[in-house]
């Protein structure tokens, strides 16, 4: 798998490390069902999904990747920074 | 003072480590590097920079070098200055973390050189990806490291200092290893 | 037999080679198997199961007969195909799978019993008594059954991985793939051109072909020496393309050093390359398939188009009276080239009812093979013609029953084939792996002509998407013979015919799989263990799937195929791991102090990628405790220095640093003082504790945080996910500067007088207080110095940057030793902190929250911080929970071990009475004990309790106390001096 870095052109995947799916995270610092949904309820998705990946071994970007996971095409990568997401 | 009462010690003798035919492995001195990180915005590092010590900001795998130093793009928000101590007038523009002690440089040079990387490191190491001047930030040997074209056939790789000695081995063994296939 | 003239062998030289100790001879450009077919050699192993007689049967890389071990001792190499070696001098070859010899195998009693071992015979037979089959059954049949074996020594030879990039990936030099790389080429793409081969030509090396109006070969070698002279291109000889992996990326194994006895030490005997190309034409060709008959195994048959590369590549004659048995065109080439070399042909079978031949021979349309005979070595053929059964005598026989496109690596992405009627093959369905185009025979085009075509066509569709412009190009002229396949997978009729021939699966087999209702392809597979075998099948899948659609009455199309995986062929696991031993294994990362801890003799032990000192042993000591103890009192009495440099150093300055240490740690850092430091939790997103640290405020907006030495990358990735994706707009700046400095901790009640002396400055309280921190220098070098403490005593850690460490460390342990104290090891350093009640990842080991280990003082009410909602989760909060204590032993037994577990005095010790467990123990030598820390259900509430220890593992029983936490000066009187 090799993926296109924004900063760095397209890299190997022993360059990247996994940060998990790229969700809302809920605000405030009491304990209710968004946060619970947050840490614990994950879609597994067949096809579209938003990752998190962080050029660890590159120039330390987070990244906010999108692909699909049936088929491993991926779609966009962007720096998190400043995605929005 | 007749003796200093620490001595410095680079984390590997440096000169000359293995040569090969026309390929070489060389251990470079230690020196002067600063980290600049400018925060939201470089324009006005890009400015301070070349006010103070002439160079340009690089782009991201780029690096800008007169005979004073140079300036090496060093990853997301980061650029690693080389040679001459920073002006503190850079300070207003970039957070400037001293990191001479932290990096160890060996030049790799020659014919081999290329094929040598092709085992340590899953760059793409064409002329169209790393021109002569480029560099990038990736994996050497398993180790995050920093590597740039400073030559046609000459590259300067520089990974964290504790892990120096295992990059000059890897190197070594490896450089055999490829010497022994073009001697087929 | 040697044909007097022709292949492409050198003649000039001989080649010396033993097959089971046998002294032979070949040639340079002899395969193993072509130079034993030279010298007569009909039987080259056993089989799988039967243990029959078998011999050479493909000229490729699918042969499932001639596997052979190569070499001896720890260098051995077993099922080599010996179609895939090429002979070298010295080549010292044994035949497997067979005792005590290969043509007097005692288990070749196996086939007697055949009707008995048929598919599913283990799972049905050995089924008890139930125990019988660990010790008695499995080592039997695994014995029985099989291979060759490893030497059972570590591996000696060298290998390699590395890495390739391309713009255009040729997968296989036959005149398709050729005519790819020739158009790419000059176009100016970068091209790499794989082939399996040790010799591009593909099929053009084996057949009398001609191109542009000259023999095949020469065209071949004109294309090669252009292909040769371009920079732009790359030839990649002996080398198979394994695998196709995500966005371009590919496996390939070279064989580097496999043809040669005497390597260059530093050789590696293969390397595996992944390979990135932008876009690939796979040019793979095609396989020959056999036709299943009544003991079609019988050493002498082999596929027609391997029996003309033997004849026209290697000048082998295959026997002496050949028979040619097809169902299509093709194999009438094989009768014509046999004729042409003065081979005699006993006669051409061709089971197509209409078919014709200009051919001077006895030919028989519309008729089948039905039988092979001969145990040792084809004797006769039976056929059933139309107009009766004849019977050949044959000392050879080649069986074409078509060809299957080698469209593996189409399908690694998930892509399934689909079948043509017309060829009666599978095809690649286009578009399955994204940038991928196929040409030639691969795509079920069998013409050289066609080839041709297809590969210029490939070639200019790839280089559409690489952006540039194709080439003009006059096509050369070409072979364009038919083909003509009518579909013959099994030939009727009683005994046993094979399709499997490496793991010895019949038609009987597949059959008798789908009578137990083992319908699906995959099913089938698996319980025959058809294409199992390390030819994956690729000659028998889909006779094997035909027979399948036949039994459950369903075609082939709808009946499907297996999946095709990589890797295309074996790949040594040493070649896939290569560089993976000794040093190689992972980087080592050493301290500044490190050869001077060597010079100490001390143990080195790993932490993580690091190495550091277990303890400096003196003259005189004897076992490790000693110095351990002894640096225990060093630094509780006088002065010890210990290096520190691992623990993970984090520089972070901008605007908004205090209020992000706010957000990442529990407790507050905006309100610290510039000059001080402070102790930190951080905790993960789910309320659990990530690590632990000091923090130290050296400037306005500039912070260093320590963590621990485990956690130190964590550490590092989760403040840059914080900062880049949690709060993007805050400024803050982060950089490790763990290398840039070497730290030492000098610990003890005489270190400040030591500094003092070193620093020749004032360091009382008022200078430097408890959790202070201050610039420094020494001699002109410019350092840190932070009034902190891992051992609860007096202590400072002092960092100044890297160069300097060994020279410092030197310097340090020198003045300790001049104060009665000197270096200590992590040992110690264990020991002082667990009579401290100090933490490490024993006690963080990521199930424990900052409640558990009695940390909740450091979770700020007052502020907002990562995980807050999640810490606060009742549960985390419980009373009952496992929380951190102390321990001690009250009876006989003082043994501790971490990892035992607690239980009730009267409890029984099984996992459901479990009260905790203990994670850390040592003897103090300050206390005179043992003590150990741990978690314990209520922990603290139950101070004073006698509580059960018990493991299992190290057998020890342990009536323990349970304690606080600190062992020693809970008041912390001598930390503050």
């Amino acid at each position: 798998m090799r993926m296109t870095c924004p900063l760095c052109g397209a890299r190997d995947l022993r360059e990247f490390t996994f940060r998990g799916a790229a969700l809302a995270r809920p605000e405030g610092d009491d304990w209710n069902e968004a946060w619970h949904d947050y840490l614990h309820l994950r879609d597994n998705p067949a096809g579209e999904s938003r990752e998190y990946w962080a050029h660890a071994a590159g120039c330390g970007a987070v990244l906010l990747v999108t692909r699909d996971t049936r088929t491993h095409e991926i779609f966009a990568v962007e720096q998190a920074r400043g995605a929005g997401a | 003072m007749a003796e200093p009462m620490l001595k410095a010690q680079n984390a590997l003798p440096q000169g000359e480590a293995l040569v090969l035919g026309d390929t070489r492995i060389d251990v470079l001195p230690m020196p002067r590097m600063t980290s600049l990180m400018p925060g939201p915005g470089h324009a006005a590092l890009a400015k301070a920079l070349r006010k103070h010590h002439g160079l340009d900001l690089p782009d991201p795998g780029g690096r800008v070098s007169s005979d004073e130093g140079e300036c090496l793009w060093f990853g997301l928000g980061q650029y690693m200055l080389i040679g001459p101590a920073p002006s503190p007038l850079l300070a207003g523009a970039a957070t400037l973390t001293e990191q001479s002690d932290a990096w160890t440089s060996v030049l790799l040079e020659g014919p081999l050189a290329r094929q040598v990387l092709a085992r340590l490191t899953p760059l793409d190491l064409r002329d169209a990806s790393l021109p002569l001047g480029a560099t990038a930030r990736s994996e050497i040997a398993h180790m995050m490291g920093s590597l740039t074209r400073v030559g046609s056939e000459a590259f300067r790789l520089m990974v964290f200092r504790s892990m120096a000695q295992t990059l000059l081995h890897e190197l070594k063994d490896t450089l055999e290893a490829v010497a022994a296939r073009q001697a087929l | 037999m040697r044909l007097s003239k022709g292949g492409r062998i050198d003649r000039s030289r001989a080649v010396s080679f033993t097959f089971d100790g046998r002294a032979l001879s070949g040639h340079p450009g002899d395969t193993l198997a072509s130079a034993l077919l030279a010298s007569g050699q009909k039987v080259v192993g056993r089989s799988f199961k039967y243990h029959r007689p078998r011999g050479v049967f493909s000229a490729g890389s699918e042969e499932p007969n001639a596997l052979v071990t190569l070499g001896a001792g720890a260098r051995r190499e077993p099922n080599v195909r010996a179609t895939m070696q090429e002979l070298f001098d010295g080549l010292e070859a044994q035949s497997q799978n067979c005792w005590p010899s290969l043509d007097w195998d005692l288990l070749e009693v196996n086939d007697l019993f055949a009707d008995f071992l048929g598919a599913g015979f283990y799972y049905k037979t050995f089924m008890w008594p139930r125990k019988a089959w660990e010790w008695l059954y499995e080592p039997a049949i695994r014995r029985a059954a099989g291979l060759g074996a490893l030497s059972g020594q570590p591996d000696p030879e060298p290998n390699e991985k590395a890495f390739a990039h391309c713009d255009l990936l040729v997968i296989g030099g036959g005149p398709a793939g050729l005519m790819v790389a020739l158009q790419a080429g000059r176009a100016g793409a970068d091209v790499i051109l794989c082939d399996e081969d040790h010799e591009p030509g593909g099929r053009l090396l084996s057949e009398v072909e001609e191109i542009a109006g000259a023999p095949a070969m020469e065209w071949v070698a004109a294309t090669l020496a252009e292909l040769e002279a371009m920079d732009n291109v790359r030839i990649m000889i002996r080398t198979t393309v394994t695998g196709v992996y995500d966005q371009g990326t590919f496996g390939a194994l070279e064989r580097v050093g496999r043809h040669m006895k005497h390597r260059p030490g530093p050789l590696p005997l293969d390397c595996f390359w992944r390979i990135a190309a932008k876009a690939s034409v796979l040019a793979a060709g095609a396989l020959e398939r056999p036709v299943a008959f009544q003991d079609n195994d019988r050493p002498g048959v082999m596929l027609a188009g391997a029996m003309r590369s033997y004849l026209n590549r290697y000048a082998v004659a295959p026997g002496d009276a050949v028979t040619v048995f097809g169902n299509n065109d093709d194999a009438h080439r094989t009768a014509r080239d046999l004729l042409a070399a003065g081979v005699h042909v006993a006669g051409l079978v061709d089971s197509r009812p209409g078919a014709a031949t200009d051919l001077d021979l006895p030919f028989y349309a519309g008729a089948q093979v039905t039988r092979a005979s001969g145990r040792m070595g084809l004797e006769a053929v039976s056929i059933r013609t139309p107009s009766g059964e004849v019977k050949l005598q044959s000392d050879a026989l080649a069986v074409s029953g078509g060809w299957n496109p080698s469209l593996h690596l189409t399908c690694h992405l998930n892509g399934r084939p689909e079948w043509s009627e017309t060829l009666a093959a599978f095809l690649p369905r286009p578009g399955v792996v994204p940038g991928m185009q196929v040409a030639g025979a691969a795509t079920g085009i069998f013409t050289t002509a066609g080839c041709l075509a297809s590969g210029a066509e490939a070639a200019g569709k790839a280089l559409e998407t690489l952006g540039l412009s194709v080439p003009p190009l006059d096509l050369p002229q070409a072979g364009e013979q038919g083909y003509g396949v009518q579909p013959l997978w099994a030939v009727a009729g009683n005994g046993r015919a094979w399709l499997d021939l490496a793991n010895d699966v019949t038609v009987k087999d597949v059959r008798q799989a789908a009578s137990e209702n083992f319908r699906s392809v995959e099913h089938m597979k698996r319980y025959t263990t058809q294409g199992m075998a390390p030819d994956q099948g690729k000659i028998s899948n889909l006779g094997a799937m035909a027979v399948l659609a036949d039994a459950t009455g369903r075609d082939v199309a709808a009946t499907g195929i297996t999946t095709y995986r990589p890797p295309y062929v074996p790949v040594p696991i040493a070649a896939l791991g290569a560089g993976g031993k000794g040093k190689g294994f992972a980087p080592e990362r050493l301290t500044t102090s490190h050869a001077q801890s060597l010079a100490m003799s001390a143990p080195m032990i790993e932490a993580g990628l690091w190495y550091r000192p277990s303890y400096f042993p003196r003259t005189g000591e004897k076992h490790w405790r000693q110095s351990c103890d002894r640096e225990v009192a060093h630094v509780r009495e006088a002065v010890g220095v210990a290096d520190v440099s691992t623990l993970g150093k984090i520089d972070l300055q901008g605007r908004d640093a205090a209020r992000f240490l706010d957000l990442v740690y529990t407790n507050t850092f905006s309100t610290l003082k510039e000059g001080r430091a402070r102790y930190g939790v951080m905790l993960r997103e789910d309320g659990h504790v990530m690590d632990d640290g000091t923090t130290a405020r050296i400037g306005p907006e500039h912070f260093v945080m320590t963590t621990t030495t485990a956690a130190a990358g964590e550490v590092m990735g989760h403040l840059e996910f914080v900062s880049q994706v949690l709060v993007p707009g805050w400024d803050v700046r982060l950089i490790s500067v763990t290398e840039q400095w070497a730290q030492f901790a000098v610990a003890g009640p005489q270190s400040r007088a030591l500094l003092e002396e070193l620093l020749g400055r004032d360091l009382s309280d008022a200078a430097l207080s408890f959790m202070g921190t201050m610039p420094i220098e020494i001699g002109g070098v410019e350092g840190r110095l932070f009034r902190i403490s891992f051992s609860g005593e007096l202590a400072y850690e002092i960092a100044v940057p890297a160069r300097y460490g060994e020279s410092l460390f030197t310097r340090l342990v020198g003045m300790a030793e001049a104060r009665g104290g000197g270096a200590y090891g992590m040992e110690a350093l264990n020991v002082l902190r667990i009579e401290k009640g100090f933490l490490t990842h024993a006690e963080l080991h990521g199930r424990t929250t900052a409640f558990d280990l009695g940390l909740e003082r450091w979770m700020s009410p007052s502020k907002s911080f990562i995980c807050k909602a999640a810490a606060s989760r009742p549960g985390l909060l419980a009373e009952d929970r496992e929380r951190l204590i102390g321990l001690r032993p009250v009876g006989a037994s003082k043994m501790i071990p971490p990892g035992a577990f607690l239980f009730n005095e009267g409890d029984e010790a099984v996992r459901e009475n479990a009260q905790g467990y203990v994670t850390s123990s040592c003897y103090s030598p300050t206390l005179g004990e043992t003590i150990a820390l741990g978690f314990l259900k209520s922990g603290p509430e139950r101070i004073g309790e006698h509580l059960r220890l018990v493991d299992h593992l190290r057998e020890a029983v342990t009536i323990c106390e349970v304690c606080e936490t600190c062992f020693l000066d809970p008041e912390g009187e001598r930390t503050r001096g």
